[in-house]
């Protein structure tokens, strides 16, 4: 039995591997999606550029970072299940563990997230005079916030595409949602910014990761009814 | 099974008595509005009870694919959002009167806001779905994510930070008011008045959504 179940879990996680691998085939096939996405942040970034100037005070600019984090991470994380055609969905039904597929999605948009958001932390930093006392805890707050964010809004963009697969419905649903992570994130990186030793910023580490790990299980354990049609 | 709604009337007829006329401590700054405790604390408990009803019928929905069972979800929803906007209302007027504003700062009030923006969005989503039984999944899986959310900014973010309400942040508490527990002697009685209150509309709501299904079929 306990074999059995060994080998189960070396199954799921086998299927992972490949569909993590598959997803960034495919991102590197269309480079265009990957390509939006940067100008996308980019593009949001410059405009807060044109709009502060440089006279923006530590708070805003934090608080500015992490809005426009949220909103690249909407626009990345909202087409992982409308891309896919229906077809397409139901062949993976036949083949696969549907905690795979969410597993998967999940990992690649943490990857894919993580790797925005430095991006956006560097071209930020250099366009505004960055307040950042302390980079390292920054950037540790930036790899948690990514997970929480693309863990949250990967399966609310599943429960959408199930739904009427808008992306305005991604938005609508995964804000309220993402509340309590943004607050803390908000504080951890405040903190970090300020360059508070790591014992202030402990709890608010705590917290982070608690919020990610029970996202992640949530999804893990829901996910199955949403495929299940 | 009808003595509870009698019962929860006349707790509530005890409630409005003795909440308006009964004893309380004379406290500077919070005077009489220490009343407040017996509406707008209460409401928010029945509150709560309503969003556990929603968010345990939504895991047996999940289980069982009963429609009833997501009937109960839904409209135990519905009642939560109705005590939270009353819980609200009563809350602002307070607070106008005691922190000088209706609305203030607060970790309690950002996950107010938050809550009753989730329980929007779960009635959006409802509305999106036309087909009933993909509905009813996709809202107890919207529902259960919901409340773990709510959960979180309610309970637990608040106590991170200080937080302006009575018995939070150094702020006197309840314990403090009811020396004579002559507060408690209503307010125990209340919270139950409150809670049987919003089952029993719930109820009504329910059996009225299924007369409505069983005309619409006839």
């Amino acid at each position: 039995m306990e074999k059995y179940h060994l080998c189960r879990m070396q199954l799921l996680f086998s299927q992972v591997k490949r569909l993590i691998l598959h997803e960034i085939r495919l991102e590197l096939k269309n480079k265009q999606a990957l390509g939006s996405l940067v100008i996308y942040s980019l593009a949001s970034i410059y405009i807060s550029y044109l709009s502060f100037r440089q006279n923006i005070d530590p708070i805003t600019w934090n608080a500015l970072f992490w809005i426009i984090m949220l909103f690249a991470a909407t626009n990345a994380v909202a087409k992982s299940f409308l891309q896919e055609s229906r077809g397409l969905q139901f062949y993976y039904y036949t083949l696969l563990n549907p905690r795979a597929v969410i597993l998967s999605k999940i990992t690649y948009n943490v990857i894919l997230l993580t790797g925005l958001g430095m991006l956006n932390y560097c071209c930020y930093s250099v366009l505004f005079n960055s307040p950042v006392a302390d980079p390292i805890q920054y950037l540790l707050g930036i790899v948690l916030g990514s997970m929480g964010l693309s863990a949250t809004l990967t399966l609310v963009s599943g429960l959408v595409s199930r739904a009427n697969n808008s992306a305005a419905l991604v938005a609508i649903l995964g804000f309220p949602l993402l509340f309590p992570l943004l607050i803390s994130i908000l504080k951890f990186s405040k903190n970090a910014m300020d360059g508070l030793g790591w014992y202030v910023n402990q709890p608010y580490f705590i917290i982070l990761l608690s919020l990610n790990i029970a996202v992640i299980l949530l999804s893990y354990l829901l996910f199955p009814y949403l495929w299940r049609e | 099974m009808w003595w509870w709604k009698i019962a929860g009337l006349l707790l509530l007829l005890y409630t409005f008595v003795m909440g308006f006329l009964g004893p309380v401590p004379a406290l500077p700054i919070i005077n009489e509005t220490i009343r407040n405790l017996y509406f707008h604390v209460t409401m928010w408990m029945a509150m709560f009870l309503m969003m556990t009803l929603n968010v345990i019928f939504g895991i047996r929905y999940l289980n069982s694919s009963n429609l009833k069972d997501d009937l109960i979800a839904e409209e135990s929803a519905r009642i939560a959002i109705l005590l939270g906007t009353a819980g609200l209302i009563t809350g602002m007027v307070w607070a106008n009167f005691t922190w000088g504003a209706p609305w203030v700062n607060d970790p309690q009030l950002n996950g107010t806001a938050a809550t009753m923006l989730l329980y929007a969005a779960y009635f959006l989503l409802r509305n999106a779905v036309i087909d009933p039984v993909k509905r009813a999944r996709l809202s107890s899986i919207y529902c259960i994510f919901a409340f773990v959310m709510m959960y979180v900014f309610i309970m637990v973010l608040p106590k991170m930070t200080d937080s302006l309400h009575p018995g939070k942040g150094g702020n006197p508490g309840f314990n403090k008011y009811d020396l004579d527990s002559n507060m408690r002697m209503v307010f125990y009685p209340a919270v139950i008045a409150w809670c049987l209150l919003s089952v029993w509309l719930m109820s009504l709501r329910v059996r009225l959504r299924l007369i409505e299904k069983k005309l619409a079929n006839k």
